[in-house]
């Protein structure tokens, strides 16, 4: 059987293609495997938790597949990457749908809330935030910088596209933050895991860089 | 600071071939889309958006393969439009690695073509493309019209904007025909009547011949995203000065 480097969950929801190939852009010599087969989950040496759509039917076809166990232990034993929804499943709810996650934190999910967006200057900030926006960086347990973010200024920006937010109960969660316009967690770390909002996929170079970090990371 | 204004070149395709955006004179292969893309990605665009003008039917799957190479390659938000008739051309260019399939003359001719899309794949990846004109003699300013600006719909285009919203559509692009090739700026009326009304994001199209107008595009018009083609394709201007010029006058860019 041959070694799984990184294995990319493949629940049904959209398109993997794009963090595939970016895997493989920045890890040419690694094994990236798009799989929805929970054995090969728990095989592989590191995990990549993407996720486009509702959140709703996320959790619905994951659990359709027999994933939830296989994510969860991956999530808590392995290096592993959530993108977009995949951080936003790891919570305990979220208002969209009203759909209860995979509960690994403590915490909501919520919309921007239209009220909300509304700058000094009169200008309507839209929703979704769709775009590119900067990623303030997090001091985590005393460390200067955490592994992810080697490499990336503090403020790079990265691309967005999503109408919900994680709101997690322990705000030590939080790796990065940006501001639309109001502060919202961007990305979250704990031990082995680290999940973002945005979509390093799409990002550009510093989304490549913050790939690769993960592909050489050894928490 | 906070989320930047997109600057989006578009690139027209036909039969495999990029057919405008020709003038990279150092490039081996002006025509190679990947090439083209690579170069757009290199001056700091935000996305691309990819126009499939393709005429025969025969050679309409080469835009398939032109969006896998690309998105191996380039790693950025790439759009396609051009011939979207059915929920399958959308799952099909979606899964070549297509971020955002852009709808037009189908939306119109089948709305619920639009919502089907939008709840299976989710409405982020859909935009719906509005080509309007002014019109006198009618209870609104601008007409939506269809088949590349030639057949009027009798939609008045604030309005259907609205009901495209309302059906899914995760983002608009708004080209004025009447603008469209005439290098005089955008028409900033119209965005704006649209931004306003909705509470998606809307790209700006048709008419651009200058930096000022990419500024006035914003600033007027209230657009999130700018999407030019001659004036980037011609060498005119390429990507990072407009983002330069755009910061220098006020507005927040990715630089």
């Amino acid at each position: 059987m041959k070694k799984i480097d990184i294995a990319v969950v493949d629940y049904g929801m959209g398109n993997l293609r794009s963090v595939s190939k970016a895997l493989e852009h920045v890890a040419p010599t690694k094994t990236v495997l798009v799989t929805s087969d929970p054995e090969q989950l728990l095989k592989a040496e590191r995990v990549v938790f993407p996720g486009q759509g509702a959140m709703p039917d996320c959790m619905r076809e994951l659990d359709a597949r027999g994933l939830r166990e296989a994510v969860l232990f991956a999530a808590k034993n392995k290096p592993f990457l959530g993108i977009c929804i995949g951080l936003q499943m790891l919570f305990e709810h979220s208002e969209e749908g009203n759909a209860a996650g995979l509960g690994l934190f403590k915490g909501e999910v919520k919309r921007f809330a239209l009220a909300d967006m509304h700058l000094s200057n009169g200008d309507k900030l839209k929703v979704p935030h769709m775009g590119w926006n900067q990623v303030y960086q997090s001091a985590i347990n005393g460390l200067e910088q955490h592994a992810l973010w080697q490499g990336i200024d503090d403020g790079a920006r990265f691309y967005y596209v999503h109408s919900y937010y994680v709101q997690p109960a322990d705000a030590s969660l939080t790796a990065g933050f940006s501001e639309y316009p109001n502060r919202f967690t961007s990305a979250i770390s704990n031990n082995n895991l680290f999940a973002v909002q945005f979509h390093p996929e799409k990002s550009a170079s510093a989304g490549l860089q913050l790939l690769s970090n993960f592909v050489d990371w050894q928490p | 600071m906070g989320l930047a204004k997109r600057i989006i070149p578009c690139l027209d395709v036909t039969d495999g071939r990029v057919v405008k955006g020709i003038n990279f004179l150092e490039l081996r292969d002006a025509g190679d889309p990947v090439e083209v893309a690579k170069r757009y990605d290199e001056q700091g665009a935000d996305e691309l958006t990819f126009l499939d003008i393709t005429a025969s039917s025969d050679n309409r799957g080469l835009i398939l393969h032109i969006i896998e190479q690309v998105a191996s390659q380039v790693f950025i938000p790439l759009t396609v439009g051009g011939g979207v008739r059915e929920v399958e051309d959308v799952r099909r260019l979606l899964n070549a690695g297509a971020d955002k399939v852009s709808i037009n003359t189908t939306a119109v001719l089948n709305p619920q073509m639009v919502a089907d899309a939008s709840s299976r794949f989710g409405s982020q990846c859909i935009v719906v493309a509005i080509d309007a004109k002014k019109v006198d003699n009618q209870p609104y300013q601008w007409e939506v019209f269809t088949h590349g600006g030639r057949k009027a719909t009798g939609l008045d285009a604030v309005e259907w904007a609205k009901k495209m919203v309302a059906l899914g559509a995760g983002e608009l692009l708004i080209t004025s025909m009447d603008r469209d090739g005439t290098k005089i700026g955008f028409n900033n009326p119209l965005n704006r009547a649209i931004s306003d009304a909705v509470a998606v994001p809307i790209i700006a199209s048709g008419g651009v011949g200058n930096l000022q107008h990419l500024v006035d595009g914003v600033k007027e018009g209230g657009a999130d995203a700018v999407l030019a083609a001659s004036i980037f394709h011609y060498g005119e201007y390429t990507v990072k000065q407009a983002k330069q010029y755009m910061a220098q006058h006020g507005i927040e860019v990715r630089l």
